[in-house]
């Protein structure tokens, strides 16, 4: 950790990270007490993570941390130093088409704002990761860490299921 | 056969952005030089500020100002009140800054700007504010008692409006009436919470002399106004923008919030970009609330469950200020009598201040607390007469050969409460048939042996949608064939973009994709209000459909002319326009915008074609002749209603309550709605989702506590519990459809309805869950802990 030595903000600690976004290499430095959501917003121009409550509650900040759903105003930037992390940006596929998780979300009208949906995105597709076959009450436990306030949650969760069949038949492809 | 796209259910065009993260909300946008402010907010309910010490804060490094109340000048004056009523005889708005007093916690008493929103966080630890605390008024109860702590010293028993209406003649009918019955049914407070906070950002640009604000708002219009006013500028030098709006519910339909006013003064002050963003706590204590009402009811019916009185005096509590005037409590008192012939009705209503968050309008707007008093008394009719409940309802429906039905008072808009359609009992019919009601009785008897506690409930309400006073759009045809539309309404997730893009697309025979919606942007379209009162659809749709009928006759009109056939015979589908029978005639309806446009200059592939074709010649006189009017196929148009139009429905639902510890589950959840004719059933049927979706976090899950210093106790979404999805069941939607005769689309709000019904359908269901204990529920909201509490002191425990 380093402290500045000069300027207006030369009471405020700062530190170097290096960190793997959406495949992309970054290296910043950073104060210490940035949150992860306002690195990725502020600094990386990722604005697709959202922040609804900055306590860790509404899931609209989801993003994944190697891969496991996290909630980035609960981190520091520095705490990601030599992590990747997926967001939002990171999900459409090679030609830029939209991930079964996004397009199960249009065809079933799982968002109407849009705010809290890269959240939602995210800790979806966390969970179909762990669980491929979720009954209707493991889909909407497994939503239950996110909070929309438009939708009533019936068509995410019709989304997460048609995604969950889609995303199993391209495994199926894969295997 | 051209496609209809009015009425079908297409994806919506605004989803694949939002998907991929590429939306833009107020805090998406940073300028290069943007500063950061944060404000600092009273600490108490009701105190005077005795000092103000500031120095630390400037001093901070990275801080480029601080500003308290006496910093303000001429900026120093109340917040307009936007809807003035004669009733509303001691209104108090808000200053920006408080000077001397502060009457809520969470009211804005100094702002700071500084690099980033981190150090300005920082410098508000550094003010030192000194408070006399002074008494406080925590509820309705105590802001209506004798003796009472005043919340502004100058009004005299906390009472900032009284209104009585009356229709018949209720003090003869009571003396008469076989049945009375008199209750107090209470709704506490509870607020809309859209996922995203509010938020600001202003940029003064000193060569053009222009004040650009983007705000998390539901109407930049008259913000615009209200700024041009405030800070000298022509309002065509101030440009408000409601970008991607993250929810509204009401909550942002406010002018002003202190905030709107104090960044772009900032930003102007100190000529670089200044953004504010909410934060959740910030938005508990100083975004608008709603709901607190307390009603003393009384009623009147004869032997047959005929509802012939009601007599309903009620407390209002706005909080510390009245920036929305008495708008709430008007619409209570005219949606009380819902579905049903009330003849004789006494409404008196007192608005109370209290030390609380300011009141206005969130989703339902005085609506759910109507239909809870309202569909109480139908209940207790049933159960008093020994009656089913829904036969007690079907017995005092208006009847569809019945409208227009004049309630007889006046709403909202200043217009008369004037029912336009309905059909009250086929929305009643399908929920029963939804929750299989015949079959219920014996479910429940079933399950009571097996020491389970079902219940069924439901609730009917009218509501009063699609108020004017007007809104407007523009249409226009561009070379590419692409159709642009503006309208001054914005959006926060009701699917505009897609609905809107219907709307013209069945007038212009054009794919909805083709048609590029902007909303919410004051420079884009001058003239509108704003998106509140489930109107947008209605009012602005309404005008986007006059103007696309315009758009279309030119077109026809031109095109006939270039074929030298008859306007009668030009036809609009596909993209194209094209003579009747002689589909070889056709021109693209881009290929008419061009030629409706004489240019010297026309460029592109159209115009290119377009040459080709040879079609009728150069013309005498004028390239724009004076029947052609404008250039181009545009054309703008406005709409205002006669009156609000009535939407209605019925709700029910069959519910589980253990007794033991008061949690209820949902078990089957039916919506029936009737908004009219329904533009895209699958947005329709979104907004009745989530609109239930709050209606059951205010009936059950959501209530905020305030204590006796009026400190709001449960401001984190850790303590205010908004219902995910492992608490909202299924709800099967159907829809009655009566279309308006008021407007040429045939439609009525849809954007409230969902939320309307729900207290009244819970208290429903759960008194007759718990009828073996004698419950029967007389407020809301009822979280598990307050139901427990009532079944520990039922009779019938």
């Amino acid at each position: 950790m380093q402290e500045r030595e000069e300027g207006p903000l030369a009471f405020i600690e700062e530190s170097d990270i290096a960190v793997t976004v959406n495949g992309n290499h970054y290296e910043r430095r950073v104060p210490v007490r940035f949150l992860l959501s306002d690195f990725l917003r502020h600094e990386l121009h990722l604005t697709g993570t959202h922040l609804g409550c900055e306590h860790g509650v509404c899931g609209c900040c989801t993003v994944l941390l190697n891969g496991e759903a996290v909630r980035s105003c609960l981190m520091f930037a520095v705490q990601v130093d030599g992590m990747v992390v997926t967001t939002i940006e990171g999900m459409a596929g090679t030609n830029n088409d939209l991930h079964p998780i996004q397009q199960a979300f249009q065809e079933k009208h799982g968002l109407q704002c849009g705010f809290c949906t890269p959240g939602f995105i995210m800790s979806v597709h966390a969970m179909l990761h762990e669980n491929p076959y979720p009954s209707d009450e493991e889909i909407r436990h497994g939503l239950s860490g996110n909070i929309c306030r438009c939708t009533g949650y019936q068509n995410i969760v019709e989304a997460v299921k048609l995604a969950a069949e889609r995303l199993r038949g391209q495994q199926k492809e894969v295997g | 056969m051209a496609t209809r796209w009015f009425g079908a259910s297409i994806p919506r065009i605004e989803d694949p952005r939002l998907l991929r993260g590429k939306g833009t909300f107020v805090d998406d946008i940073d300028l290069p030089d943007m500063l950061h402010a944060a404000l600092l907010r009273s600490t108490h309910a009701r105190a005077r500020i005795l000092k103000i010490d500031t120095s630390a804060a400037r001093a901070l490094p990275g801080v480029h100002l601080v500003l308290t109340a006496s910093d303000l000048g001429e900026l120093l004056d109340p917040s307009p009140l936007l809807v003035p009523h004669h009733a509303l005889t001691q209104p108090r708005t808000q200053l920006p800054l408080a000077l001397n007093e502060v009457h809520y916690v969470g009211e804005t008493v100094a702002i700071v700007v500084a690099d980033s929103r981190y150090i300005a966080e920082d410098a508000l630890d550094l003010i030192d504010v000194e408070y006399e605390s002074l008494p406080v008024v925590h509820s309705l109860e105590v802001a209506a008692a004798k003796d009472a702590p005043l919340v502004h010293a100058d009004v005299p028993g906390n009472v900032a409006a009284h209104l009585v209406q009356v229709v018949g003649d209720p003090d003869s009918v009571f003396a008469s009436a076989p049945h009375v019955v008199s209750e107090t049914i209470v709704m506490d407070r509870g607020t809309a919470m859209p996922m995203e906070c509010r938020g600001v950002l202003a940029r003064w640009d000193a060569h053009e002399e222009m004040l650009t604000c983007w705000i998390s708002t539901q109407g930049p219009i008259p913000i615009r106004n209200g700024l041009a006013a405030i800070f000298h500028l022509p309002e065509h030098k101030v440009r408000v923008i409601a970008p991607d709006v993250g929810g509204g519910f009401g909550t942002k339909i406010m002018m002003f919030y202190p905030e709107e006013i104090l960044t772009p003064f900032a930003a102007i002050r100190l000529g670089r970009p200044v953004k504010w963003i909410e934060d959740r706590r910030e938005h508990f204590i100083s975004a608008n609330q709603e709901r607190s009402q307390l009603h003393e009811v009384e009623y009147a019916f004869d032997d047959q469950g005929i509802l012939l009185a009601v007599r309903d005096k009620f407390l209002h509590d706005t909080g510390a200020y009245t920036p929305y005037g008495i708008i709430v409590p008007i619409i209570t008192a005219c949606t009380l009598p819902g579905p049903y012939r009330l003849k004789n009705y006494y409404s008196e209503f007192t608005v109370l201040y209290t030390n609380k968050v300011p009141v206005s309008p969130y989703r339902g707007a005085g609506r759910p607390h109507a239909v809870f008093v309202m569909e109480r008394i139908m209940d207790r009719i049933a159960q008093e007469l020994n009656l089913d409940r829904a036969e007690v309802r079907s017995r005092n429906f208006i009847q569809p050969d019945e409208f227009p039905w004049d309630v007889g008072f006046v709403y909202q808009d200043g217009g008369p409460t004037k029912y336009d359609s309905g059909n009250y009992q086929a929305g009643l019919d399908k929920v029963k048939a939804l929750l299989d009601y015949n079959d219920f009785a014996a479910m429940q008897a079933e399950a009571r042996k097996q020491g389970r506690y079902l219940g069924l409930g439901f609730a009917c309400y009218v509501e009063g949608t699609g108020i004017g006073p007007y809104e407007g759009a523009q249409v226009r045809v561009e070379s590419d064939g692409r159709v642009y539309v503006s309208t001054g309404v914005t959006t926060q997730g009701q699917g505009h973009f897609t609905s809107f893009a219907q709307i013209v697309a069945e007038q212009l025979g054009v794919d909805p994709k083709d048609v590029l919606v902007t909303t919410g942007d004051s420079q884009a379209f001058y003239w509108g209000v704003g998106t509140y009162a489930s109107r947008a659809a209605t009012i602005a749709g309404s005008a986007i459909h006059l103007a696309a009928v315009k758009v279309r006759e030119k077109a026809r009109q031109v095109a006939a002319d270039l074929f030298e056939a008859s306007p009668d015979d030009i036809e609009l589908a596909d993209g194209k326009v094209f003579v009747k029978d002689a589909p070889h005639r056709s021109l693209t309806l881009g290929q008419v915008a061009i030629s409706a446009n004489p240019l010297r200059y026309a460029y592109g592939e159209n115009a290119r074609k377009l040459m080709l074709m040879k079609l009728a010649g150069p013309r005498p006189g004028p390239a724009l002749p004076p029947e052609r009017g404008a250039p181009g196929l545009e054309a703008a148009e406005f709409y205002s209603p006669p009156h609000g139009s009535f939407a209605s429905g019925v709700h029910g639902a069959i519910i589980e309550v253990d007794p033991k510890t008061g949690m209820v589950t949902f078990l089957k959840y039916a919506a029936v709605h009737d908004c009219g004719r329904v533009i895209n059933p699958t947005i329709v049927e979104g907004q009745v989702h989530g609109g239930v979706a709050q209606g059951i976090g205010g009936a059950f899950f959501e209530r905020l506590v305030y204590n006796e210093e009026a400190q709001l106790i449960n401001a984190s979404f850790m303590d205010y519990l908004l219902p995910t999805a492992a608490e909202i069941p299924h709800i099967e939607v159907a829809h009655v459809e009566t279309p308006s005769p008021l407007n040429p689309l045939g439609v009525k709000g849809a954007g409230e309805a969902g939320a309307i019904p729900v207290p009244a359908l819970f208290a429903s269901a759960i008194d007759d869950a718990l009828s073996p204990f004698g419950i029967r529920v007389r407020e809301m909201p009822l979280h598990p802990c307050r139901l427990h509490e009532l079944l520990q002191q039922s009779p019938g425990r």
